[in-house]
């Protein structure tokens, strides 16, 4: 008798055990921010889209190394006999959590709603002409010329169900300048891993696995709690109180106490963005400078001599507490175009810089006024108080304005700033993005960001050539030349590409992502 | 008394008004409005279409007309960064913050007067000397260096409370509230004391010093001569006399505690209209910005409104001095 007991409680225990094994594992996780909408085509921003990362997909996305990979495009190719369209093949048996299946005609309808009027995402689908469901699973997409580079516009696009979108009334993005709210603000159809079970916007927002995920693929993260913690103490406090697992967005004050605190570990990677400093280097006098009859930048041994003078190195190991990679160019590695020649960055050499300042005709320097945004990029404050540091030891006399990314972005979009500090990404992981819109002439949409005054018709004329070439060997060696022009020719002072900080509860594997965009579906336990 | 109400309600508007001007014109040097709608794709002669479309061309004048003039009709406009409706959002937020608020003037007005009675009656124990320290501490730390501390004692180094957030919540009637969960009440305690500390410590020294005051008043003694029990004599009549300034400064306190809210929402990240503000004003979302600061005015109108009608109720010399003379 007792024997049977002994064994039935054995028996009762062991299930128990097998369940709480198979039971529920929840992670929480803490990030500065709250997405902004649910409405996958209503903002362009990294915060909103990765949460929405984890229950829409697009056609195509990228890997940790920033390789592109089917999702629900399983193949895509240049049509053959015409070079302008795109054709892509949409996977098949992919539904949408309420049911409906993914089609053709769904992939149409969402990249006409991406590239509305009324949709921040238009500007990387500018050059198509039409998109056309051909048939249940192909979808065509006719550009105004060729290009190379399309595939990489979509990682970002992402795709609700036509049906949907106009039963409720939401089958176009809400025009943020008229009053109105639209339905798909605050909900959600996707067909990825995961649906959103809770939403209480700002505070929490809770997801869960969906039944039937086309991969068969069972997420071993049953339960996602997401909440947006502002202040960056508090973030770090609720880590170290165990009230969440996972905090992206760790300050690099932090890393080195969260990394040696017991439980937490820390994952860096490289994150897609470069920080650099630019300078106007037109014939025009600088408006912040004594010189007042010409622009010393304009003088190539002066940009070199500002090369010189900075120590990158320093700067990593002081400012960013080794959290960054310095570089020698403004482009990330992960970019298409990037090569580790162009990486290579100019020792500190302030004797040298010195004498080319002189040779420039100002042996005793100069003013200049640097302006730099204070709450946009990692330190970004603390980087430009170096920089004038280091041009002061050359003779540079400069005065740092520090405001609010609000209040410095309009210096750069009326170029009323002389010198800079600025961040770029490149969502398209290619080189001809921060060409558009870094070095190319200031004309329509062309040079957006460019706000240094640099013009040159031939660089102008090979930039746009990238946009349409169809030779992938002349593509890329029109890119090289560039690189290296904008390397020899210092239109920029490059400082480094920033790292991505995220810090985890030990026994939690997540893989760091350089969009900074971790993907919950391939988290694993220990 | 109905002339007193509607002379002062038409004071009320004018002050609201004056609030929305001059926030109008702060706004321009806040920073550019189009960061919450564009970013690094978004093309130059986009910006200029939204601006134009937003109507930010127009002079501040003009823009505070047309403003007034839409919410005059109850309507605030659509956040720029979350594309919501602006009424709904503050709507949204607002019992977060009540309840905050709320629970952090209880918890200044009941202990701070106790505190304040006893420092009085006691005013030589070591103990009143140890108190009256602490409240310098009280009056003088800002609000997010105690927040910051009370997280890292009691919810990183003793685990005992939340460091964040209002905990779970309960919808009920459009009203979610956090003060029916265990969860709730407990990420209550945190905040509500951070808010809470200035006011009490305030509180607390405002009623010894009246304490003092009338306890050195004639009318005390003969109680005592009288051989009235301690208690009687404290709380009947002496804590009753200092109460006429506590309730008044009180009164007033409520409205900064619910605009002072800001700081501590935002360091426990609060879900309430405060850290709904702070996150506009970083992107500049106008709409979001003037609905919160005329709701702000709004309160404080109210309060003040609310506090002169009870002196006229509670003076009796104001009502005589609105009679005519010889009447």
């Amino acid at each position: 008798m007792t024997g049977t007991l002994t064994k039935l409680t054995a028996a009762l225990l062991a299930t128990t055990l097998l369940i709480g094994a198979a039971q529920a594992e929840t992670l929480r996780w803490a990030r500065s921010s709250d997405a902004l909408t649910l409405d996958p085509h209503a903002q362009n921003d990294g915060v909103t889209s990765t949460l929405l990362n984890q229950v829409y997909e697009t056609l195509i996305w990228r890997d940790a190394a920033g390789a592109l990979q089917p999702r629900l495009a399983t193949e895509w190719a240049v049509k053959e006999g015409n070079p302008n369209v795109w054709v892509f093949k949409i996977r098949e048996g992919v539904k949408f959590s309420d049911g409906a299946d993914l089609t053709a005609e769904d992939v149409a309808f969402s990249i006409d709603r991406a590239r509305s009027e009324t949709s921040p995402l238009r500007q990387l689908h500018a050059d198509v002409v039409s998109v056309a469901a051909v048939d249940d699973h192909t979808v065509e997409v006719t550009l105004k010329g060729p290009s190379l580079i399309y595939p990489n516009n979509v990682t970002g696009t992402y795709i609700i169900d036509k049906g949907w979108a106009e039963t409720n009334h939401t089958a176009e993005v809400a025009d943020p300048t008229v009053n109105g709210d639209s339905y798909a603000v605050r909900h959600t159809n996707g067909t990825g891993p995961y649906v959103i079970k809770s939403r209480e916007e700002g505070v929490r927002t809770v997801l869960e696995p969906t039944a039937n995920h086309w991969s068969g693929v069972k997420p071993q993260v049953t339960e996602i709690v997401f909440t947006p913690i502002a202040d960056a103490a508090t973030r770090v406090a609720a880590l170290l109180s165990k009230e969440v697992d996972f905090v992206q967005d760790v300050p690099v004050q932090d890393i080195e106490r969260l990394a040696a605190s017991d439980g937490i570990k820390i994952e860096t990677g490289p994150e897609n963005r470069s920080i650099f400093f630019g300078y106007r280097l037109d014939e025009a006098p600088l408006k912040s400078s004594n010189i007042t009859d010409k622009n010393p930048l304009s003088d190539l041994r002066v940009r070199e001599a500002f090369d010189l003078a900075i120590n990158r190195d320093a700067i990593k190991q002081i400012v960013l507490r080794g959290n960054a990679i310095p570089t020698g160019i403004i482009v990330p590695p992960f970019v298409h175009g990037w090569t580790p020649e162009l990486d290579t960055y100019s020792k500190q050499d302030v004797a040298k810089a010195k004498a080319l300042l002189a040779e420039a005709g100002y042996p005793d320097g100069f003013t200049i006024t640097l302006d730099t945004p204070n709450n946009r990029y990692v330190n970004d404050e603390g980087i430009a108080q170096a920089v004038v540091g280091f041009l002061g030891q050359i003779g540079v006399k400069v005065t740092l304005v520090a405001r609010p990314f609000t209040q410095h972005t309009p210096l750069l979009v009326e170029q009323a700033t002389d010198f800079f500090l600025f961040g770029w990404g490149v969502p398209t992981f290619d080189s001809a993005y921060n060409f558009n819109d870094l070095i190319h002439t200031r004309d329509g949409s062309y040079g957006n960001y460019n706000a240094t005054g640099y013009s040159n018709a031939e660089v102008d004329a090979k930039i746009e050539s990238l946009g349409s070439e169809v030779d992938p060997a002349k593509r890329d060696a029109t890119i090289a030349d560039l690189w290296k022009l904008v390397k020899d020719q210092h239109l920029y002072l490059p400082v480094h590409n920033q790292v991505v900080a995220w810090a985890v509860r030990d026994g939690i594997n997540i893989e760091i992502q350089p969009d900074n965009s971790p993907k919950f579906g391939t988290v694993t336990f220990d | 008394m109905l002339a007193f109400i509607l002379r002062r309600l038409l004071q009320s508007l004018v002050v609201m008004l004056i609030v929305g001007f001059l926030s109008f014109i702060v706004f321009r040097y806040v920073g550019d409005p189009l960061t919450a709608l564009t970013n690094q794709d978004t093309r130059l002669s986009d910006r200029d279409v939204l601006t134009e479309q937003l109507g930010l061309n127009a002079p501040v004048p003009v823009q505070f007309a047309q403003f007034v003039g839409r919410a005059l009709q109850g309507d605030f406009g659509t956040s720029f960064r979350l594309q919501e409706p602006v009424t709904r959002l503050i709507l949204e937020r607002l019992p977060a913050t009540l309840e905050l608020a709320l629970t952090s003037v209880i918890i200044a007005l009941s202990l701070g007067v106790v505190l304040g009675v006893l420092a009085a009656l006691y005013r030589k124990s070591w103990w009143t000397s140890v108190i009256m320290a602490l409240s310098l501490i009280g009056v003088s730390l800002p609000t997010f260096l105690i927040g910051i501390g009370l997280i890292s004692l009691f919810a990183v180094e003793l685990g005992w409370l939340p460091s964040f957030g209002r905990g779970e919540t309960v919808l009920i009637g459009g009203w979610r509230t956090g003060l029916l969960t265990p969860s709730g009440l407990r990420s209550l305690i945190l905040p509500a004391l951070t808010l809470s500390l200035f006011q009490l410590t305030l509180i607390m020294r405002l009623v010894r010093a009246e304490m003092l005051e009338v306890l050195r008043q004639d009318y005390i003694r003969f109680a005592r001569a009288r051989g009235l029990s301690a208690r009687a004599i404290n709380f009947g009549h002496a804590l009753k006399n200092t109460l006429v300034p506590v309730i008044t400064i009180a009164g007033l306190q409520l409205g900064s505690i619910i605009a002072f809210a800001i700081v501590t929402e935002t360091v426990f990240q609060w879900p309430g209209v405060g850290s709904l503000f702070i996150n506009s004003v970083q992107v500049v979302d106008v709409p979001v910005m003037a609905a919160y600061l005329v709701f702000i005015a709004f309160i404080f109108v109210a309060i003040n409104l609310v506090v002169d009608i009870l002196y006229f109720i509670v003076d009796p010399r104001l009502r005589i001095a609105q009679r005519p003379a010889g009447a």
